[in-house]
């Protein structure tokens, strides 16, 4: 009976540890960033343009991380959904679905380098298109699309077979029952698998590199609504670093004399987006959810 | 076998076969004592639900076997028996839920109103409209409780919303859960509800779509004794529109709200079967067959 409390105890203190160790890390990065960006978090930072002789900004490069995220969630997110639906609800077990599923936790592991190298070959050499975003956001779908699809299914999966026969029982069709019962019911799950999805897109460097490029113009013209030109910031075939690939870049390269500030304060700015873009899906998917069940 | 073997035929000399052959059960001295006159109530002209030599299979083992009944219409059956003797299984059957569990097959025909519901060009979509089931755990959406009710109706292609609202108030009123409910259903989830409020809601979601049968697996189990007296009230309310069949462990439960009562047992093969079908207060005061006799007595299962 003592030992047993005495083992209660301890698992009660360790895994408040352990829980209040990840807050605590999470804390110390943000806090760090936010603490070393301090003098340079401005409005001409985040929107300005690059210059040699100034602190900031990182303009071009924001909206490039924003726009591939964008561009990529919009490949990702419906096929990643769909494919999540049919491996829980239609697949089976089969020889089929677990060939699937093997690819699917082999593409996640191949190092992103390499994943880039494949990017390099088809979506910028094989295609001509030279260095573009859309060529990065193909090459994020590649890891992401088995990512968000596995997520997606787990999501779909945990989802009691009591509803679904629930609304069996009322005489509607499994496509239904999966839309309007299945799919509302998991979207808190979709949300994480987003979220967990989009932070790869902000974070990924390496597959980005020979992909969507080095090269950023240092303005953007905002006007230019041209999307066959790749000076357009609007074009998905303009050149696109992002803010991760940019960190990289002026780590390892940059030169100026502002090179410390310009990385940290990038770091807190993206450090900032992805806590941004966290709580704004979970906001979405909340409203998404009281829609979709009406309660 | 003597002496029953007769009475098919005059079963069909007297009907015309318009029943199923239900007599072989009966004893042959009152089929010989009132000719013209059906036996029993089992015998009106066409039985809602009937079973002719139905077995079910999970992969190779049979979990009921030879299964042959019918179904009076506006009446409530009730299947009793121990646990494991494929009552739940059997009601399944009806509304085609057995075809959602992987590897299972039903072998005989099934029939409502007299058609095969196993037939090729039957959608059990189709089927379960019509024939509705109550589940064991009351497993409302998670969704206001209009939504709830409204589910079934608007899945059936019901758009207006004036229509939208009479039946869900319709459903809520026949469900016995509008008075308690009529302030807040608009807003409050389904899920709010206490467990006989679920329930309820459940039945009510279950009549919005109008259906001719409300199966009931064991929908009481999961309650207390008054929430249980609600449902049993409300089943004594809708017998008079409804076919109603239900599942139960509780002999007393399908004492007090059948009007006919099914005996099931395990085999010595460890497959269910009918001992016997009949009147409720037959079965439970003069059983023919003795294991029915031992069960409601208490001496077994």
């Amino acid at each position: 009976m003592r030992r047993t409390l005495v083992a209660d105890r301890a698992a009660t203190i360790g895994l408040w540890t352990l829980a209040i160790a990840v807050v605590s890390i999470l804390g110390a990065i943000i806090g760090h960033f936010l603490l070393a960006a301090a003098g340079n978090l401005n409005p001409s930072f985040l929107f300005g343009d690059p210059g040699d002789g100034t602190v900031g900004g990182v303009g071009p490069v924001l909206w490039n991380s924003v726009y591939m995220l964008v561009l990529t969630l919009l490949i990702t997110v419906p096929l990643g959904t769909l494919g999540g639906i049919y491996m829980a609800e239609y697949a089976g077990s089969g020889r089929f679905s677990q060939l699937v599923r093997f690819s699917q936790e082999l593409i996640s592991s191949v190092p992103s380098i390499v994943v880039g190298l494949f990017g390099l070959a088809l979506f910028v050499n094989a295609t001509h298109w030279s260095f573009t975003a859309l060529g990065g956001a193909l090459t994020l779908s590649v890891f992401n699309l088995p990512l968000m699809s596995r997520l997606t299914e787990g999501a779909i999966r945990a989802v009691p077979d009591d509803e679904r026969n629930g609304s069996l029982a009322l005489g509607t069709t499994k496509w239904q029952t999966i839309a309007h019962v299945v799919v509302p019911i998991a979207i808190p799950g979709i949300v994480t698998a987003i979220i967990l999805t989009a932070g790869r897109i902000f974070g990924e460097a390496a597959a980005l590199l020979f992909t969507a490029g080095l090269s950023t113009p240092v303005h953007y013209d905002f006007a230019n609504l041209n999307l066959g030109d790749p000076r357009s910031p609007w074009s998905p075939f303009h050149p696109a670093t992002t803010l991760s690939v940019y960190i990289w870049k002026i780590n390892s390269e940059g030169l100026g004399p502002f090179v410390r500030q310009i990385a940290d304060t990038s770091a807190a700015i993206l450090v900032l987006m992805v806590l941004a873009f966290n709580l704004g899906a979970r906001g979405v998917g909340r409203l998404l959810q009281r829609r979709a069940t009406g309660a | 076998m003597a002496i029953r073997s007769p009475e098919p035929r005059i079963d069909e000399i007297t009907r015309a076969g318009a029943a199923p052959p239900v007599p072989a059960r009966f004893p042959a001295v009152r089929v010989m004592a009132t000719p013209p006159m059906p036996p029993t109530p089992t015998a009106r002209p066409v039985p809602k639900l009937a079973m002719e030599a139905v077995s079910v299979f999970y992969g190779s083992t049979a979990a009921v076997r030879d299964v042959d009944l019918s179904i009076a219409p506006n009446a409530v059956t009730a299947f009793i028996g121990p646990s494991g003797c494929g009552k739940s299984t059997v009601l399944r059957c009806f509304n085609r839920m057995n075809d959602l569990i992987p590897g299972a097959r039903v072998q005989g025909r099934v029939l409502f109103n007299g058609e095969d519901v196993g037939a090729r060009d039957v959608h059990p979509v189709d089927v379960r409209q019509r024939i509705g089931l109550v589940f064991q755990k009351p497993n409302p959406f998670p969704m206001s409780m209009y939504e709830n009710v409204a589910y079934g109706p608007r899945r059936h292609g019901v758009r207006d919303r004036a229509r939208l609202d009479e039946i869900v108030e319709r459903s809520l009123r026949r469900a016995a859960l509008w008075d308690e409910v009529k302030d807040d259903y608009r807003k409050k989830s389904g899920l709010a509800l206490s467990g006989g409020q679920q329930q309820r809601l459940c039945i009510a979601r279950t009549l919005a779509t109008d259906p001719e049968v409300i199966l009931m697996d064991e929908p009481c189990s999961a309650l207390d004794p008054i929430a249980t007296l609600k449902i049993e009230a409300l089943i004594s309310e809708l017998r008079s529109t409804v076919t109603i069949v239900i599942v139960t462990h509780n002999m007393q439960q399908a004492s007090r709200v059948s009007d006919r009562t099914a005996f099931f047992t395990l085999g010595d093969d460890r497959s269910g079967r009918l001992v016997e079908i009949g009147d409720t207060l037959q079965i439970f005061t003069n059983p023919r067959e003795q294991l029915t006799e031992d069960y409601v007595s208490g001496r077994f299962g």
